[in-house]
């Protein structure tokens, strides 16, 4: 076991899935001379060379497709987005290309790829650098969709993605690029994908999160545990798409309440499937509303006040609790 | 018949036209001309559905241009692509089965006419998004260059993907990495109903090459043997040297858009459209190879009953091939 930053779990992922495996090469800007902007990729170039990590110019539609193309011919792309919210200028490689080629082709081609990359608020980054877009991926039949919250879940989750055959949507966050934590040091340790894990058990009410809202959801609890005897029990689906269904649902006949708490906007947000799932399946157990705690419908402003604002902060869901266990 | 190049480039040699080429290329014409021709009337008799773009008039574009890969190259083009995939050696039985929506089409009856696909045949599709599978191509070969490979894969699109972002990014991707791709652009002077004059302010599409550092070259479209000609040179180039190349084949389509557009009279005129049949590529060939003493009424005849009787299994074959089973609905959807 060892103590990783999340950086570095990611970055010893990609060191041991290319090792593993010839065919598994990355490409996306900065990647090789800059060490990544986020500095993931550090050292790798030095290792593999120039064949393997690819300096790509700026054309997240072109590269993309290249690395489709590359994947349709049995090679294991990692296409680096420096933010995912560059993905979207390559939204129709991943929707129309990516995520279709198995399907149209009668399952004659198969695009083992894997599109990593931060998303989600950061620290002022504006509009335009921070926005939550799993919801739009998870939509898509034919792709996967990952948010790994830990070092341990990076790394894991990571290797799994790059062994699995299918177009994988990798969103990591730049604010936890930094956060230490114990990660298994076992190059055979992986994550599967499509498996939730219960990541604070409780009593009283399922809390759903990931990413980097998850640490705000545990402050929550904590204090909620502490001030009025809650308990918590979070779950954290790790993959959204296909998303384990079961642990939650197993979660919710046992407390009779859940929340979902999701940095991005509501409507049509995560916490709308985990909701309507829930309410389908357990309406029985329900003794309250599946509830949403989310960002503010508006895009991300500059201001540090506002920007503070519009993502769920400890205290809303602090609240969000206490009026969900007063039901 | 007076027989005319439009293009100022390089007449094809009619002397010492091999037979054994003559009809090999004539066939695949043909089987193309005639395919298309049953996939119309298919359609009319509701065989066929949704959309359906026919490759009548641009043969000698696929023809010539597949003739000269190896069985280990790949081919990848848009939704015109029947002649495509035809010429690549996809078993005509098997796309006009996928037309007709059937389990044993190429694609399992999920793909259609827009989505041909043959991994064994190294036919990589069948694209609806108009140059959006352009870096695809370049993707292919990128990882052809990887694997220290000597494939190469033809790109096939029209001129209406020129204006699109992404012809731009993989020209310039196949440039800067030196990639064994070839982009074949099937120049026939209208993208649905849009003249290029009304599209491009470059309207000299091989010109486009130039920005790139890349060389480029325009042929007569309607030539099998010019096409064939520019094409092998691009082709050795990308082997060779891995030098990609963009090759404007100047043609033209006798049918609309797809048949749900009229072949003439909104945006080109009937005159126009009779005007350009007389540069048939099929009658072009025909002509030529006769000339030469490599075609005659005996082969023409033997070529036209062996078309006409594949095309007419093809159909046979589609009509007893079942509908998928609805299982097969969400199938594949992850490998």
């Amino acid at each position: 076991m060892a103590i990783l930053t999340y950086r570095e779990a990611l970055n010893h992922a990609h060191r041991e899935e290319m090792e593993r495996d010839e065919r598994v090469f990355l490409m996306g800007e900065e990647v090789g001379i800059y060490g990544g902007a986020y500095k993931v990729s550090q050292g790798l170039l030095e290792k593999f060379g120039e064949r393997r990590v690819i300096d790509t110019p700026i054309c997240e539609s072109g590269f993309t497709g290249v690395g489709i193309g590359a994947a349709m011919v049995g090679l294991r792309p990692i296409i680096e987005m420096m933010t995912f919210n560059f993905a979207l200028v390559a939204l129709d490689q991943i929707v129309n290309h990516a995520a279709k080629i198995h399907y149209m082709s009668g399952g004659q081609f198969s695009i083992p790829l894997v599109i990593r990359g931060p998303g989600g608020p950061a620290a002022q980054l504006a509009a335009q650098h921070s926005q939550s877009m799993e919801s739009y991926f998870c939509h898509v039949p034919g792709l996967k969709v990952v948010r790994p919250t830990t070092p341990a879940d990076a790394k894991g989750l990571l290797k799994s993605a790059i062994r699995d055959d299918n177009p994988v949507i990798f969103i990591e966050s730049e604010v936890l690029y930094g956060m230490k934590g114990e990660v298994p040091d076992d190059a055979d340790f992986l994550i599967p994908l499509g498996v939730a894990e219960v990541k604070r058990p409780g009593r009283d009410v399922t809390a759903v999160a990931y990413s980097s809202l998850y640490y705000r959801v545990v402050e929550a609890a904590e204090e909620v545990e502490r001030t009025d005897g809650i308990s918590v029990e979070i779950i954290d689906p790790r993959t959204l798409r296909p998303m384990d269904t079961e642990t939650i649902l197993t979660s919710v006949r046992k407390t009779h309440r859940a929340l979902v708490a999701e940095s991005g906007a509501g409507f049509a947000g995560m916490g709308s499937e985990i909701a309507a799932f829930i309410t389908e399946s357990a309406f029985d157990d329900l003794d309250a509303p599946v509830w949403r705690v989310c960002g503010a419908n508006a895009p991300m402003p500059y201001a540090r006040n506002l920007e503070r604002l519009k993502t769920p902060s400890k205290d809303r869901i602090v609240d969000a609790f206490r009026k969900l266990c007063a039901v | 018949m007076a027989v005319k190049d439009k293009t100022g480039g390089r007449p094809s040699a009619g002397a010492g036209l091999d037979g054994t080429l003559a009809r090999t290329l004539l066939r695949q014409m043909l089987l193309i001309r005639r395919f298309e021709e049953k996939a119309a009337e298919m359609y009319a008799l509701g065989k066929i559905g949704g959309f359906l773009h026919l490759y009548i008039g641009q043969e000698a574009v696929a023809v010539g241009a597949i003739s000269v890969l190896r069985a280990d190259d790949y081919v990848i083009a848009g939704y015109r692509e029947h002649g495509h995939a035809l010429a690549k050696g996809v078993d005509p039985r098997r796309v006009m089965a996928e037309l007709f929506g059937r389990k044993d089409g190429v694609s399992k009856g999920k793909g259609g006419s827009m989505h041909m696909f043959d991994r064994a045949a190294g036919f990589l599709g069948g694209h609806a998004i108009v140059g959006g599978y352009i870096p695809i191509a370049t993707g292919v070969a990128f990882a052809i260059r990887y694997g220290d490979g000597d494939q190469v894969i033809l790109c096939f699109f029209g001129d209406g993907s020129v204006p699109q972002g992404e012809f731009h990014e993989s020209l310039n991707l196949a440039a800067l990495w030196k990639l064994p791709v070839v982009f074949v652009c099937e120049n026939n002077r209208y993208a649905m109903g849009t003249a290029i004059e009304r599209a491009l302010a470059q309207t000299d599409i091989r010109r486009f090459a130039e920005a790139y550092g890349l060389p480029g070259e325009a042929c007569d479209g309607m030539d099998v043997l010019a096409v064939r000609d520019t094409v092998s040179r691009a082709v050795a180039r990308a082997r060779a040297e891995r030098t990609p190349t963009l090759v404007e084949a100047r043609t033209y389509r006798f049918r609309g858009h797809s048949m749900r557009d009229p072949a003439a009279a909104i945006y080109r005129t009937k005159d126009e459209v009779e005007e350009e049949k007389r540069r048939d590529p099929l009658l072009l060939f025909e002509h030529r190879g006769r000339r030469a003493g490599a075609l005659d009424d005996s082969s023409v005849h033997a070529i036209t009953t062996e078309v006409e009787a594949t095309v007419a299994e093809a159909v046979a074959f589609a009509e007893t091939s079942p509908e998928p089973p609805a299982e097969w609905l969400t199938e594949d959807v992850y490998a």
